[in-house]
């Protein structure tokens, strides 16, 4: 079998009294989605951070491309090669559509410190930043503002900055949330062929999309990761039908 | 609406033409006023680096301004007394020579930056407002404090420095040199706000979890940022005590800072010309209110006001509209 692309090992959170990640353990491999689902509160959002660098675990590792990236914080991290999107649009709301990607694209170059030069006239840049935006269908707004876009436009602005990475890896939460039936319906046939350019592990509120998409689905309870397997699997599950999918069952 | 290019260019020619104009008119205070604004200007435009482009809102850039103050003053007053700075280790002697003060209040000021900022830029928001009026507060309390060079009653310089070539003890060419410094500035400015930099720490500004995201590091670009920023400010310092001819602990007070902020404030946060414009529009208005009444500052918190109320980007958005995001 191939070498996982991202790995979490044993990794654990306590806040206070609440223990949001405890021993959770799950991989992402080549070439596939991983989602990841679990009721609200499950701990979700921690392990987000865990795996992005924001929260720093109690304990366990967690590694990118067969690196170690534990002690990485969320910069080093993303240099590492992670590419993460957010479930509330992160982005620089006065900066042109252009210019976010472009940010993108600067930052996989590396070469943010230069003092000169004009970066919007940078063709190897701004060249990156269109071909990202061209293929997430924003091509023609990439001269607004992002304050003026769309919720959904964000959404994808949101997915194109992710791709100006060129990422090892994929971390997206929830980048369904907000979209109407027709923009889930596109993007969810966007990350279906972008699963063969880095994997991702996308956690998704959207049940057909997370059925439509993943190739494996983890389900986090409490902290815990209590099933990993196909969609039918998950399906089939007796825990994960009790904890999860329990009104269904019934 | 004027376009921004076009203002700036005005903006640019009427600060030039006025002293030229009082020049052939004989109104060498004029010419001094001109080179007071054009100076003030130049802190401004420093601070605008960090403020504008950056978002951090230091009240301690009198610091910076007072080090470069406290440069030219130190150097020259070894040189008029003829005493040595220093003999051991090795002999440093003062200099009335514009550029090595120039230079000598560009370093200070930028190791006082790199310094400041190494500690400040650890806090946001309100914290790293009060953390850099301490630092300024600090210098200010310690220049008063340091009898070697005159304490609270500060320094006098009795014969301006030289400058090669030019006579300096004349207004105009006194002028030119600060004038030919602000354009530096604003040059520096511009290019650093169109460079891949710019773009970074004005997405920083906006939002620290998307430049992280992309893999950049905002504390590395917000201390870069402040660096050059007290360093144009530092070299403003050099040439207002120039032009006084005195550099005291005033140039330390957090008034001092606090002009900045009202300069950029009044002209325009973030946009090139603001803070020559804030700067231009406070000399003139101390000059003419200050003339009717003691209280004057009354009137520039009145206008102040409607500023912040009716015209949030300052004079240069009420006239050239809200900033172009790229061509």
């Amino acid at each position: 079998m191939t070498e996982p692309v991202l790995t979490i090992e044993g990794v654990s959170k306590r806040f206070g009294a609440v223990e949001a990640a405890r021993g959770v353990t799950l991989d992402l491999r080549p070439g596939e989605i991983h989602a990841l689902i679990g009721p609200n509160g499950a701990g979700k959002s921690t392990l987000i951070g865990l795996t992005a660098g924001t929260i720093a675990p109690d304990a366990g590792r967690v590694a990118l491309a067969g690196r170690d990236v534990t002690a990485l914080d969320a910069v080093g991290r993303a240099r590492s090669g992670l590419g993460r999107t957010f479930q509330i649009s992160s982005l620089a709301m006065e900066h042109s559509v252009l210019q976010n990607a472009v940010l993108g694209a600067l930052g996989r170059s590396g070469r943010v410190m230069r003092l000169f030069g004009n970066v919007m006239r940078d063709r190897d840049l701004t060249e990156r930043a269109a071909a990202a935006l061209e293929r997430v269908g924003l091509a023609d707004q990439a001269r607004r503002r992002v304050a003026d876009l769309s919720h959904g436009q964000r959404r994808q602005l949101e997915v194109a900055v992710a791709l100006t990475l060129e990422p090892k890896a994929f971390l997206m939460d929830e980048p369904m949330a907000g979209l109407g039936a027709e923009g889930t319906a596109s993007l969810t046939a966007f990350l279906d062929t972008l699963r063969g350019e880095a994997p991702i592990l996308l956690v998704e509120h959207d049940m057909d999309a997370v059925f439509a998409l993943a190739d494996r689905i983890s389900v986090l309870v409490y902290g815990q990761v209590i099933a990993t397997g196909t969609a039918d699997d998950i399906r089939r599950d007796p825990a994960v039908r009790e904890a999860y999918l329990g009104e269904d069952a019934a | 609406m004027i376009r921004e290019p076009i203002l700036n260019a005005v903006i640019m020619a009427a600060l030039l033409a006025v002293p030229l104009w009082a020049l052939w008119a004989g109104e060498p205070f004029t010419i001094t006023l001109a080179t007071r604004a054009a100076i003030l200007a130049l802190a401004a435009v420093g601070l605008n680096i960090a403020l504008g482009l950056g978002g951090l809102v230091s009240l301690g850039h009198a610091a910076f301004f007072g080090i470069g103050g406290y440069a030219m003053g130190i150097l020259a007053h070894h040189a008029q007394t003829y005493t040595p700075l220093m003999e051991a280790p090795f002999l440093i002697e003062g200099t009335k020579s514009m550029p090595v003060i120039w230079l000598t209040a560009i370093v200070a000021a930028s190791l006082a930056a790199l310094l400041i900022g190494a500690l400040s830029l650890r806090t946001t928001g309100v914290y790293f407002i009060m953390i850099t009026l301490a630092f300024g507060q600090m210098l200010y309390y310690f220049a008063i404090s340091w009898p070697t060079y005159g304490g609270e009653d500060g320094l006098s310089i009795y014969v301006r420095n030289d400058f090669p070539g030019l006579n300096t003890l004349r207004p105009f060419p006194f002028f030119a040199i600060s004038y030919v410094a602000l354009a530096v500035g604003l040059f520096l400015s511009w290019r650093i706000a169109k460079s891949p930099f710019g773009l970074a720490l004005s997405a920083a500004r906006q939002n620290e979890a998307r430049v992280r995201t992309v893999g950049m590091d905002p504390y590395r670009l917000r201390l870069t940022a402040f660096v050059i920023s007290g360093a144009i400010t530092g070299l403003a310092g050099a040439l207002f005590a120039d032009l006084n001819r005195f550099v005291s602990p005033t140039m330390f007070s957090w008034q001092m800072s606090g002009e900045f902020i009202v300069f950029i404030i009044l002209g325009g946060t973030a946009r090139l010309f603001g803070p020559v414009v804030g700067a231009c529009l406070f000399v003139i208005l101390e000059h003419w209110l200050g003339g009717l009444s003691d209280y004057w500052l009354v009137f520039l918190g009145a206008i102040l006001l409607l500023v912040v109320l009716f015209a949030r980007g300052g004079v240069i958005g009420a006239l050239a509209g809200r900033e172009a995001t790229h061509d």
